[in-house]
C-alpha cells in the first residue's frame, strides 16, 4: 500500500473512531450533560481545537492529481496544500507579505502572497504551521489509541482479579514508572528507531503507565462497591461485571486523564523534535529549525513565531478544556465546590 | 520500622532489576549488537571490523543462553556490570563512561541546586499568595496565569530567554560554562532564570491546590473562630499542615538534582549529565544511554524510599509497618 493511502486510512480511522465515541457519549445522560457543560464553559477553547482538528484532517487526506504530465509521477498533495497554489515554494527566506527574497532581494514567484513569509527552503510558513496540526493531533490521538486500550486490558483485570496477575502488573507499572519519562522516551526512540509510528509507540509506553495505574487503582476500589456485589449476587458473570459495570465507570477518569495527558504528549514531541528524534513536519521541528534564525542579523522571527503560536494555542486550549472536563466529570471536584 | 524498611528496600531492588531487564530487552534484544556496531562504524564497515568492535565491547557473547559457561552471556554481563557500577566504555568514542559521569556531576549540580533552592520557595510563596486570595478574582487570574505559563513549550522559554536577555539586553552570556568561582554565576544565571520561568506554572498550580484544600479543613475554622487573622492562619496553620503533601512532591525530586536538566544543559552549553545524554543520542551511544536510564531509575527508587521515610518524620500519624 502506498504511503499516502495508509495515511488517509489512519486519518479516516481516527476521525471515525472519534465520531463513534461522540455518538456513544450522546446516548448517556451523564456524558451528554457533562459535555454540554464543558461546551458552555469553554466555547473559545473548543473552537480553537475544532479549527486544529479541521486543519489536521485537511492535511491528512491527500491524493494524486489524475492529470499529471505523462512520464512523471505526480506527488500526492493533501487537501490543505490544495488551498494554496501548486508551486507555492520560493527559493529561500522571505518576510511576511514581502515581494522580494529576504537575502539578495530577488523577486518572488508569488509576491505579497506569503502571509507569514517563507522558511529557509522557501516553503510557505502559514502552510507549514497549519500542517503541523496533523502531527500534533496524530501524536496525541494515535498514542492514546495505543496506550488507553492496552492500559484497560491490563489494568482492569489486575485490579479485579488481584493475586499473581495483579502482582505482575503492579511490578510492570512500577518498573516503567521508575525510569524518568524523558530518559525512557529517549531510550525507546533511539532503540526502536525514528519515525511517526515509533515515536507514538514510545510515547504510548510512557503514558501507558499513567492509564494502567489509574485503571488498576480505580478497579480495586469499584470491585468492593455495593452495586458490584449486587451484580454478583444476581448471578452476573465475571466478564459481564467487568465489561458492563466496571469499565463504564472508569470512563470519566479515562476521559479526564486523556485530555490532561494530550497536551503533555504534544509538548513531549516538541522536546523530542528538538533532540533530533521527533516527527517530520511537527511544530517542534519548526522551532528547532528556527534556533539559528534568531542569531541571524536581522533576525528571522516569523518561522518561530508561527510554530510557537500554533503550539501554544493548541496546548492552551486543550489545557483549558481539560480543566473544565475535570471539574465537570470528576465527582470529587463536584463535592468540593458544593 | 526496620521490617518495613527492609521490605521497601527489597521492593526497590526488585524494581531496579526489572529496569535492567527492560533495558536488556531494549538495547540487546530489540536493537541488535550488529546494528549498534554498524551505526558506530558506518554502513560500509568490513565484517572483520564489526566483529572486532563487538569483541572489544563484549557484545560478541551469546545473548542469554550459553550452555558451556552459563554466566558468560551478555545478559549476565549486563547485570554484573550495572550492579557493580562498572559502566565500561562509551560505544561512540571508547571514553570510560564513569569518568564522564564524574566530570558531569559538578556542572549539573551548579545548575540544578540554585534552580531548586530558588524555585521551591518562590513557587511556595506565590502559591500561598494565590491561595490567600482564594475565591476572588486574584485567585482566578493566578490560576489562568499558571495555565498560560504551563502551555508554553520549554523550547520557547529557552529561545526567548536567550534572545531577550542574552542577545538584546546582554545581561548574561547566551551560552557556555566556566567552573571558576568568579565566572560560574554569570554562566549559570540565564539557564536558572529560564528554568524557574518554565517550571513555575505547574508548581504554583499544584501547591495552590494543596493550600486551598488545607484551608477548607475544620482546624482552619477553629483557628479563625479563636480570632486568628488571615495571615496567621495561612502561615501558622495551613503552611505546616500542607507540608506533608509538599514533602512527597519535593523529596522525590532531590536525587534528580544530580542528573541535571537535559534541555537546559544542552541548550546553554553546560557540560553536565544532561549534555552527556544528548551527545549519546546524537552519537547512537547505547552504552551511555543505558547507564543514564539505569542511574535515573536508581535515583528515583532512592527518592521514593526517602519520601516514605520523610513522611514518618513529618507526620506523627503515619507509622510504617
Amino acid at each position: 500500500m502506498e504511503a499516502h493511502v495508509a495515511q488517509n486510512a489512519v486519518a479516516v480511522g481516527l476521525a471515525a473512531g472519534g465520531a463513534a465515541l461522540a455518538l456513544a457519549a450522546r446516548r448517556s445522560l451523564l456524558w451528554r450533560e457533562g459535555l454540554r457543560e464543558v461546551a458552555r464553559r469553554r466555547p473559545l477553547a473548543l473552537a480553537v481545537i475544532a479549527f486544529f482538528v479541521a486543519m489536521a484532517l485537511l492535511a491528512s487526506i491527500s491524493w494524486r492529481d489524475a492529470a499529471a504530465a505523462p512520464g512523471t509521477l505526480a506527488v500526492p498533495r493533501s487537501a490543505l496544500d490544495r488551498l494554496f497554489p501548486a508551486d507555492f515554494q520560493e527559493r529561500s527566506y522571505s518576510a511576511p507579505l514581502a515581494a522580494v527574497e529576504f537575502y539578495g532581494g530577488a523577486p518572488l514567484r508569488h509576491p505579497g502572497r506569503h502571509l507569514l513569509g517563507t522558511d529557509i527552503l522557501g516553503r510557505d510558513v502559514l502552510q507549514l504551521a497549519l500542517g503541523g496540526a496533523r502531527v500534533a493531533l496524530l501524536v496525541g490521538g494515535l498514542t492514546s489509541l495505543i496506550a488507553i486500550p492496552l492500559a484497560l486490558l491490563v489494568g482492569v483485570p489486575a485490579g479485579y482479579f488481584g493475586g499473581r496477575l495483579d502482582d505482575a502488573v503492579f511490578f510492570a507499572i512500577s518498573t516503567l514508572a521508575s525510569m524518568p519519562s524523558i530518559l525512557l522516551l529517549i531510550a525507546l526512540v533511539t532503540a526502536i528507531g525514528r519515525g511517526t509510528v515509533q515515536v507514538c509507540v514510545a510515547l504510548a509506553v510512557t503514558s501507558w503507565v499513567h492509564f494502567a495505574r489509574l485503571a488498576r487503582g480505580e478497579t480495586l476500589k469499584l470491585r468492593e462497591l455495593d452495586y458490584v456485589q449486587a451484580a454478583r449476587a444476581l448471578g452476573a458473570s465475571e466478564a459481564r461485571i467487568v465489561l458492563r459495570h466496571i469499565v463504564p465507570n472508569l470512563g470519566h477518569l479515562v476521559a479526564i486523564t486523556f485530555v490532561l495527558t494530550f497536551s503533555q504528549l504534544v509538548l513531549s514531541e516538541a522536546l523530542l523534535s528538538w533532540l533530533g528524534i521527533g516527527i517530520d513536519g511537527s511544530w517542534g521541528q519548526m522551532i528547532d529549525q528556527a534556533r539559528d534564525e534568531l542569531s541571524r542579523d536581522p533576525v528571522i522571527a516569523w518561522n518561530l513565531a508561527a510554530a510557537s503560536t500554533a503550539l501554544f494555542a493548541l496546548i492552551l486550549a486543550v489545557n483549558r478544556v481539560g480543566d473544565a472536563v475535570r471539574d465537570v466529570l470528576d465527582p470529587r471536584t463536584l463535592r468540593e465546590r458544593s | 520500622m526496620a521490617a518495613y524498611l527492609l521490605r521497601r528496600l527489597a521492593w526497590g531492588g526488585a524494581t531496579v532489576l526489572g529496569v535492567l531487564a527492560f533495558l536488556f530487552l531494549l538495547f540487546f534484544v530489540y536493537a541488535k549488537p550488529e546494528d549498534v556496531a554498524r551505526r558506530a562504524l558506518g554502513e560500509k564497515a568490513p565484517p572483520e571490523a564489526i566483529a572486532q568492535w563487538r569483541a572489544n565491547h563484549g557484545y560478541d557473547k551469546p545473548a542469554v543462553w550459553n550452555p558451556s559457561h552459563p554466566f558468560d552471556t551478555m545478559l549476565a554481563d549486563h547485570y554484573r556490570r550495572m550492579l557493580g557500577f562498572d559502566f565500561g566504555n562509551s560505544d561512540a568514542d571508547d571514553v570510560p563512561i564513569a569518568k564522564r559521569l564524574r566530570q558531569g556531576v559538578g556542572p549539573s549540580l551548579s545548575l540544578t541546586l540554585p534552580l531548586f533552592a530558588l524555585g521551591l520557595p518562590l513557587a511556595l510563596a506565590l502559591a500561598l499568595l494565590v491561595a490567600f486570595f482564594r475565591e476572588t478574582y486574584i485567585d482566578r487570574a493566578g490560576v489562568v496565569a499558571c495555565v498560560l505559563a504551563m502551555s508554553v513549550s520549554m523550547l520557547i522559554y529557552i529561545l526567548g530567554g536567550q534572545y531577550l536577555i542574552g542577545k538584546l539586553l546582554r545581561w548574561f552570556p547566551i551560552s557556555g560554562f566556566d567552573a571558576s568561582p568568579a565566572l560560574i554565576a554569570r554562566f549559570v544565571a540565564l539557564p536558572v532564570l529560564v528554568g524557574l520561568l518554565a517550571g513555575i506554572g505547574s508548581d504554583v498550580r499544584f501547591y495552590r491546590a494543596v493550600f486551598v484544600e488545607e484551608a477548607s479543613r475544620d482546624y482552619v475554622r477553629t483557628a479563625r473562630a479563636k480570632g486568628a487573622g488571615d495571615g496567621r492562619v495561612m502561615a501558622r496553620h495551613v503552611l505546616p499542615n500542607a507540608g506533608i503533601p509538599i514533602l512527597t512532591n519535593v523529596v522525590v525530586e532531590i536525587p534528580f538534582l544530580f542528573t541535571g536538566s537535559i534541555l537546559l544543559e544542552s541548550f546553554f552549553g553546560i557540560p553536565g549529565l544532561g549534555s552527556i545524554t544528548v551527545d549519546a543520542i546524537n552519537a547512537n551511544d547505547f552504552a551511555t544511554l543505558r547507564v543514564m536510564v539505569f542511574l535515573g531509575a536508581l535515583l528515583f527508587v532512592a527518592g521514593q524510599i526517602a519520601t516514605d521515610l520523610a513522611y514518618t518524620l513529618a507526620d506523627p500519624r503515619v507509622r510504617l509497618e
